[in-house]
């Protein structure tokens, strides 16, 4: 590609001519993290603590110490994140390629579907339909689930109950599919994670990390405003924090959408 | 005879909130006996191992035989009113903007006479109940009660002032997920609490018990999650300048020492929750209660902490949460130094094992939360500062203090 291409990409940013969507929650104490039964390991919450505010601390500046785990907000999954992504190379946020942090999205709209059915599962027949409409899904793309999920209120965003988590998420046929078949670079939802609430009892247990991850694949949830996304034609810029070989980490995850 | 308190009208918000002053300070180091036995609910005196005779004030020899071998022990409450003064003018500004003051002589039955802040209705001639009471100042003082009881007894102006009792005032429960919790919203609210706010962290979890919380007559549930600076902060910017009691139910606990945990992250749970949770809390709501502890009916009294009585010994089976309970336990000490100048008592329940999940595998005596719950009433009625809550936690103090080598090797099983 030209220089001066990427020159007219970045003039188009600036004009408004190429719109750029936050597709990002604000990292916050209040935000949900995933809840693992108690004696297992949890998810550090999100905390901030002033070091200053222009004060006795440090008068002419404010900042704050920040503390979180690599799993909480609007984050990014890493192949090494799952045991089948463990012996891949490159599989953590710091040894990933560059270049996979910026790629294309095709986005499914199952927004009527979890209004309907907080258990709500994409399938390998939905994503088929979708593809009818909007031709293959090309390979290195993301697939962004639109559940609306992002609009909920925390607690149903959380939908917690008795018997665990129940929000929207794949079956584990189209995620084999979706890496196998349609060499997905990645998978994105507005749910807490990639996979369904009840995903553990699928076959396997959370198929999206099972599938994505043993092929060196990526995950990000906690995305918001996909409502805000065509069909096909975004482009993702999604790069992690670059932590010494971690799993995963909050980032900015912005789409840059051109006209239609 | 004494007439109930009134509810408190709202503030008037012209007038300036008056500051708290407090009585005068200075004790022999000697006389910090009465100090242990009011922080406690006791009545101590001490006794000539010698003569067997009772004394009082506090002395450094008998004064019936000299003999030098005094010591604090239990000793009988009745005695009988000889005389009794009303201070009109005192020259203390406490006591000034309290006048009048009732003080009176007591004949205690066991011998020594005793000057004494009097309940309304002691008369002279009558018999009284003395007790050692922590004054606004945190010092040991006598003060005499009638008997039997009277109606609306803890009403009196004067024992008001020795406690910090519930009644009509309102009470920042922080952490209302756990049973301990909700029991102590039921028990407080029960005691006459005008509103109990009830903190609940991440709202989005659902929780236990939740229904009984939501829709009570003086029940507020309030956002608060204690170990998040920003919403300990956030809520005493809302309430900071309504809560009178605030009583810190963190509870987080987790087996488990040392060497067979992996890595720091469950220790920093502990601490995150337990350590820097009260300090979130103490700096959000500490400055105002400090300010506000002479304002009104419904000043601020006390702040409670429920501590495991493992803070001051460690039990390796829950290792890690016993250190992270022993910070509290320091820290409670310094807040109590800290609250001093607003007369805010702290108070520190000492409990044993609790009937909760955590502690599932442990074999009784386990103390039941709602015993929890009633004992914060009862040492906030009484005005204490330390209470030991359940047969283990009275039980591991008094082998402390026989031999805490002793219970070193115990705890080790």
């Amino acid at each position: 590609m030209q220089t001066k291409s990427l020159l007219e990409l970045a003039s188009a940013v600036s004009s408004g001519a190429v719109r750029v969507v936050d597709l990002t929650f604000t990292l916050s104490p209040d935000f949900p993290v995933i809840v693992l039964p108690p004696e297992f390991g949890q998810a550090a919450p999100v905390r901030i603590q002033e070091i200053s505010r222009y004060d006795g601390r440090g008068p002419a500046w404010y900042w704050n110490n920040v503390t979180f785990g690599e799993h909480t907000g609007t984050h990014f999954d890493a192949p090494i994140h799952w045991f089948t992504g463990k012996d891949l190379p490159n599989n953590a946020v710091d040894t990933m390629p560059a270049k996979d942090m910026i790629a294309p999205a095709c986005v499914i709209d199952c927004s009527a579907q979890a209004a309907k059915d907080p258990d709500f599962l994409l399938t390998v027949p939905v994503v088929e339909a979708w593809e009818a409409q909007h031709g293959k899904i090309p390979a290195r793309h993301w697939v962004l689930l639109r559940t609306d999920w992002s609009k909920k209120g925390w607690r149903d965003y959380a939908n917690l109950r008795d018997d665990g988590a129940h929000t929207p998420g794949p079956n584990p046929a189209v995620m084999k599919w979706l890496v196998e078949e349609r060499s997905v670079i990645g998978f994105g939802t507005e749910t807490i994670g990639t996979d369904a609430g009840q995903a553990g009892h699928m076959d396997p247990p959370y198929p999206a990390h099972h599938f994505l991850h043993g092929a060196g694949r990526y995950g990000l949830q906690c995305l918001c405003n996909l409502d805000q996304l065509p069909a096909t034609g975004a482009v993702i810029v999604a790069s992690p924090l670059k932590i010494q070989n971690g799993s995963g980490s909050p980032l900015r995850v912005i789409a840059l959408v051109g006209a239609s | 005879m004494i007439d109930p308190i009134e509810p408190p009208k709202r503030k008037n918000p012209l007038l300036r909130t008056r500051l708290p002053t407090a009585p005068p300070r200075p004790r022999s180091r000697r006389s910090h006996g009465f100090t242990r036995a009011a922080a406690e609910g006791r009545f101590m005196l001490q006794r000539c191992e010698a003569c067997g005779s009772f004394a009082y004030p506090a002395r450094e020899a008998c004064p019936s035989c000299l003999s030098a071998d005094l010591a604090f022990v239990d000793a009988p409450r009745r005695g009988v009113l000889l005389a009794e003064t009303t201070a009109r003018v005192p020259s203390d500004v406490y006591f000034r903007e309290r006048a009048p003051w009732r003080i009176g002589l007591v004949k205690m039955d066991c011998g020594p006479t005793i000057v004494a802040h009097l309940h309304a209705d002691c008369s002279e001639g009558a018999a009284i109940s003395m007790s050692l009471q922590l004054d606004k100042s945190g010092q040991a003082v006598a003060f005499a009660r009638p008997e039997g009881e009277t109606p609306n007894m803890a009403d009196d102006r004067q024992w008001r002032e020795m406690t910090a009792d519930p009644k009509f005032r309102r009470v920042l429960v922080t952490n209302g997920r756990t049973v301990v919790g909700q029991e102590a919203v039921a028990a407080l609210k029960a005691a006459g609490a005008k509103t109990v706010f009830v903190g609940v962290a991440e709202p989005w979890r659902p929780f236990a018990g939740e229904k009984l919380l939501r829709g009570q007559d003086g029940i507020e549930i309030v956002a608060l999650d204690a170990a998040d600076e920003k919403s300990a902060a956030d809520l005493a910017a809302d309430i900071g300048g309504k809560v009178d009691i605030l009583v810190n139910t963190t509870e987080h606990v987790r087996p488990g020492g040392l060497l067979d945990r992996r890595g720091t992250s469950i220790a920093r749970d502990e601490i995150d929750q337990a350590y820097l949770g009260f300090i979130n809390l103490a700096q959000a709501f500490g400055p105002a209660m400090r300010m506000r502890g002479a304002d009104g009916i419904n000043n601020s009294v006390a702040w409670v902490n429920i501590l495991s009585v493992y803070a001051l010994a460690n039990w390796p089976a829950f290792g890690s949460y016993s250190a992270s309970q022993a910070a509290c336990l320091s820290l409670s000490h310094c807040l109590r130094s800290e609250l001093r100048p607003g007369g805010v008592k702290v108070m520190n329940l000492f409990t044993g094992p609790v009937d909760t999940e955590w502690f599932q595998t442990v074999p009784p005596p386990k103390v039941a939360p709602r015993a929890i719950a009633q004992a914060i009433v009862s040492g906030l009625r009484s005005g204490l500062e330390d209470m030991y809550v359940g047969d283990v936690a009275e039980e591991i103090r008094q082998r402390l203090a026989a031999n805490p080598k002793a219970l070193e090797r115990e705890l080790d099983r």
